[in-house]
C-alpha cells in the first residue's frame, strides 16, 4: 500500500460528507458542534468553511430535536445527515428515531418515506466511563424499517455514505471511536451496504465481527495462524438487515463459529447471529458456537477494568481454540 | 461592630480558600493529565469557582447537590475529601467512586453529593426527584442542581422547571452560563440568550448574577435557598461566567479568540475577592502564603494518596451492576441512601 493514498478513517468519512454536499443541494450536514468546532471527533473539520452555515448547520444541545427535525426535512424533500456525538446521547431521540423515522412508511401505508441519514459513535476503550463507552448498534439493530451500518475500514468509511443516501429509508451509521485515527486505502468510491464482506479466508474456524471487534479478529487470526489454526474473518459491515448467505457460507465450511460483540451478551445481536448459525447452519457445526462479548456491566472507567471488561484479542482466540478443540 | 466586621472578614477568607481549592486542586490534575495519571475526558472548572463556592455557602450539610461532568470544585466544596477525588481519577479502588466512574462520575452520598453525570441536562430530573422525595417525607432540605448554558436547550431542562413549579418543589436550579456548550457560542444555541428569562415562562423567579464576583453569587443564593426553605417552589440562579480553559483536554479551543479569554481572565473571581479583601484589610500577603501552602499540601496529600491506593481487583469488575444480597437473610441489601435523616 502505497503511502500517498493512504487517509484516516476520519479523513475518509470528511470526504465522504465533502462528495455528498457537493453532489446533491438537498444534503446537509447538522448536529451538535458539527461547525465551529469541527465536530466533536474532528470528522467535519473545515466543512463549515467550505459550506457556510446553511449546510454545515450547528444545532442547540437538543437530541430529540434535530433528530426529529432531520425526519421532517427528509420528509419535505431534503438529504439530511443528522450527526449525534455518541450513541450515548442517542437516547434522548430514541423516541424520534423509534416511533418516527422507523415507523412513518408502514404507518402512511407506504406513503413517508424518510431518507435520511443519522452518523454516530459507538464504542468503548478510551477510558471515558459509562455514559460514553456504550455500544447500543445492536439495540438499533433490533428495529424494523432502519437499516444498520458499521464501517469498519477506510475503505468502508469513505464508501457507505453515499449509498447510504440514495437509500429511501432511513440509515443509521456506527463509526466505533477507536477507528477515527486508523489509515487505510480510501478504495475507487462507492460500497454496496447490503452485504458482510469475508477479510481474511481459513478453513478451520470463522471469526465473525463488525466495527471496531474488526481489527482484534483479524489481530487474533494472525494469532491463531501462528499455531497452525487457519481463520475465516467475517466482517458484518451491516448489522440489519443482516447477511445471513455470507455468514452460512463460511460457517458451512469451517463448520466452528465464533462471535465477537462489544455490545453485552444477553438479548444481543450476538444472539441473534448464534440463532441465526443454529436454525440454517445446525448441521454444518461440528463444536458449539462461542461468543466474546463485552462483561455484563457498565463500562467502567479504570483502565484495567475497562479492558477486563471488553472483548480482547485473547479472549477471542481462546474462545477460537476451544471451538477448535471440541 | 467589630465583630460583624471580623464575621465578615471570616466569611471572605472562607470564600477564598474555597476558590483556591478548586484552583490549586485542577491545576495538579493538568499536571497529572499530561502524566497520564489521569484519563478519560476532563473538563475544568478554572475561572468559574465563584459559583460553585457561591451558592455553596447557602447551603448546609444536609442539603443536596447534583451536578455535571464538570464537578471537580462542586464535589470538593461539598466536602468530599480531595483524597478519593483524587483516587477516583487515578481509577483507584478508594476512589470517591471506587474507580468505575473517573473525573465526570463523583459520587459521595455520605455528603449529599450525587454525583457527576456526563449526559447534559441528566442531572435535573434526578434533582427534580431528590426534592419530591424530601417534600414527601416532609424534609426542609434545598436540592441543588448545577447545570450549564448549554443544557437549557435540551427538553429535560423546560419539562423539569416546568414540574418542579407545578409541584412546588424546593430545588435551587443553579445555571453556569459560560457562555460556550462545548465549541457553540450562547447566540449560536439560543434565540432568547436571557437564560433568566426563560424561567418566567414557567412561573420560577429567576436571577442573573455576575458569576465572577463569589460575593454576588453567595448573596443570591442565600436569597434563593432562604426563600425556598420559606416554601416559596423553585428558584433558577444564573451565574454568567467564564471558563478560561478549553471544554475538555480533548479541545482545541479554535471557535474563540485568545483576546476574549484575555478579556474575561482579567475578571478572575479569585483576584478580585484578593483585591477588595486587600482593600478592606482582610488578609494580608503572608496570611495568602499560608493559605496557599496549607492548600499545596492539602493537594499534596491527595496525590500521594492516590499513588499509593489499591486498584479494584478485576475479579470485581461485576459488582455494583446488582445490590449485593446478603448470605443469611437471601434479601437485597440497600445502600446508605438516606438512611441518616
Ligand atoms: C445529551 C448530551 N449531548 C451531548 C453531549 C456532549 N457534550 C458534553 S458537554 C457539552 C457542552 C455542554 O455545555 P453546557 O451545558 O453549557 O456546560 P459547560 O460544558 O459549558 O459547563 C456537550 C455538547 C453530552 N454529554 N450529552
Ligand atoms: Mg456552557
Amino acid at each position: 500500500m502505497s503511502a500517498a493514498n493512504t487517509i484516516t478513517y476520519r479523513e475518509a468519512m470528511r470526504e465522504a460528507i465533502r462528495e455528498a454536499l457537493r453532489r446533491d443541494d438537498r444534503v446537509f450536514l447538522m448536529g451538535e458542534d458539527v461547525g465551529a468546532y469541527g465536530g466533536c471527533f474532528a470528522v467535519s473539520l473545515g466543512l463549515l468553511e467550505e459550506f457556510g452555515p446553511e449546510r454545515v448547520r450547528d444545532t442547540p444541545l437538543s437530541e430529540a430535536a434535530f433528530v426529529g427535525a432531520g425526519i421532517g426535512a427528509a420528509l419535505g424533500g431534503m438529504r439530511p445527515i443528522v450527526e449525534i456525538m455518541t450513541v450515548n446521547f442517542s437516547l434522548l431521540a430514541l423516541d424520534q428515531i423509534l416511533n418516527n423515522a422507523a415507523t412513518l412508511l408502514h404507518m402512511s401505508g407506504g406513503q413517508l418515506n424518510v431518507p435520511l441519514v443519522i452518523r454516530m459513535t459507538t464504542g468503548a476503550g478510551r477510558q471515558l466511563a459509562a455514559q460514553h463507552s456504550h455500544s447500543l448498534e445492536g439495540w438499533y439493530a433490533h428495529i424494523p424499517g432502519l437499516r444498520i451500518l458499521a464501517p469498519a475500514t477506510v475503505e468502508d468509511a469513505r464508501g457507505m455514505l453515499w449509498p447510504a443516501l440514495e437509500d429511501p429509508d432511513p440509515v443509521l451509521i456506527f463509526e466505533h471511536g477507536s477507528l477515527y485515527g486508523v489509515s487505510g486505502q480510501p478504495g475507487p468510491g462507492q460500497v454496496d451496504i447490503t452485504s458482510a464482506a469475508l477479510r481474511r479466508s481459513g478453513k478451520d474456524v470463522t471469526l465473525i465481527a463488525y466495527g471496531g471487534t474488526t481489527g482484534k479478529a483479524l489481530a487474533a487470526a494472525d494469532v491463531l495462524s501462528a499455531e497452525g489454526t487457519e481463520a475465516d474473518v467475517v466482517d458484518l459491515r451491516v448489522l440489519r438487515p443482516l447477511d445471513d448467505a455470507t455468514i452460512m457460507e463460511s460457517v458451512g465450511r469451517t463448520h466452528r463459529a465464533v462471535i465477537v460483540d462489544e455490545g453485552w451478551r444477553s438479548g444481543g445481536l450476538s444472539a441473534e447471529i448464534g440463532i441465526r448459525i443454529a436454525e440454517q447452519a445446525f448441521y454444518q457445526l461440528d463444536a458449539p458456537i462461542q461468543r466474546v462479548c463485552t462483561a455484563e456491566v457498565p463500562i467502567p472507567y479504570a483502565r484495567h477494568l475497562e479492558e477486563a471488561a471488553l472483548p480482547q484479542v485473547p479472549s477471542i482466540v481462546a474462545a477460537a481454540r476451544e471451538a477448535v478443540a471440541s | 461592630m467589630a465583630g460583624k466586621k471580623s464575621a465578615r472578614a471570616e466569611s471572605h477568607r472562607d470564600l477564598l480558600r474555597q476558590m483556591l481549592r478548586i484552583r490549586r486542586f485542577e491545576e495538579r490534575c493538568v499536571e497529572l493529565y499530561s502524566g497520564e495519571k489521569i484519563r478519560g475526558f476532563m473538563h475544568l472548572y478554572i475561572g468559574e469557582e465563584a459559583v460553585a463556592v457561591g451558592v455553596s455557602h447557602a447551603l448546609t450539610a444536609d442539603d443536596v447537590v447534583v451536578s455535571t461532568y464538570r464537578e471537580h470544585g462542586h464535589a470538593l466544596i461539598r466536602g468530599v475529601p480531595a483524597t478519593t477525588i483524587m483516587a477516583e481519577m487515578y481509577g483507584k479502588a478508594t476512589g470517591c467512586s471506587r474507580g468505575r466512574g473517573g473525573s465526570m462520575h463523583l459520587f459521595d452520598v455520605a455528603r449529599r453529593f450525587y454525583g457527576g453525570n456526563a449526559i447534559v441536562g441528566g442531572g435535573l430530573p434526578l434533582a427534580v426527584g431528590l426534592a419530591l422525595a424530601d417534600k414527601m417525607q416532609d424534609r426542609n432540605r434545598v436540592t441543588v442542581c448545577f447545570f450549564g448554558d448549554g443544557a437549557v436547550a435540551e427538553g429535560e431542562f423546560h419539562e423539569c422547571l416546568n414540574l418542579a413549579a407545578l409541584w412546588r418543589l424546593p430545588v435551587l436550579f443553579a445555571c453556569e452560563n459560560n457562555l460556550y456548550a462545548m465549541g457553540t457560542a450562547l447566540a449560536r444555541s439560543h434565540a432568547q440568550t436571557d437564560l433568566a428569562l426563560r424561567a418566567a415562562g414557567y412561573g420560577v423567579a429567576a436571577w442573573p448574577v455576575d458569576g465572577m464576583d463569589v460575593l454576588a453569587v453567595a448573596d443570591a443564593a442565600a436569597r434563593a435557598a432562604e426563600a425556598i426553605r420559606a416554601g416559596a417552589g423553585p428558584h433558577l440562579v444564573e451565574s454568567r461566567t467564564y471558563r478560561f480553559r478549553a471544554h475538555s483536554m480533548y479541545d482545541p479551543d479554535r471557535y474563540r479568540s485568545k483576546q476574549e479569554i484575555e478579556q474575561w481572565k482579567k475578571r478572575d473571581p479569585i483576584d478580585a475577592l484578593v483585591a477588595s479583601m486587600k482593600a478592606e484589610r482582610e488578609i494580608t500577603d503572608d496570611d495568602l502564603a499560608v493559605l496557599e501552602k496549607e492548600i499545596s499540601e492539602e493537594i499534596d496529600h491527595a496525590v500521594a494518596f492516590a499513588e499509593q491506593a489499591p486498584v479494584e481487583p478485576v475479579e470485581d469488575l461485576s459488582r455494583f451492576v446488582y445490590s449485593e444480597t446478603s448470605e443469611t437473610s437471601g434479601r437485597a441489601r440497600v445502600g446508605p441512601v438516606e438512611a441518616a435523616s
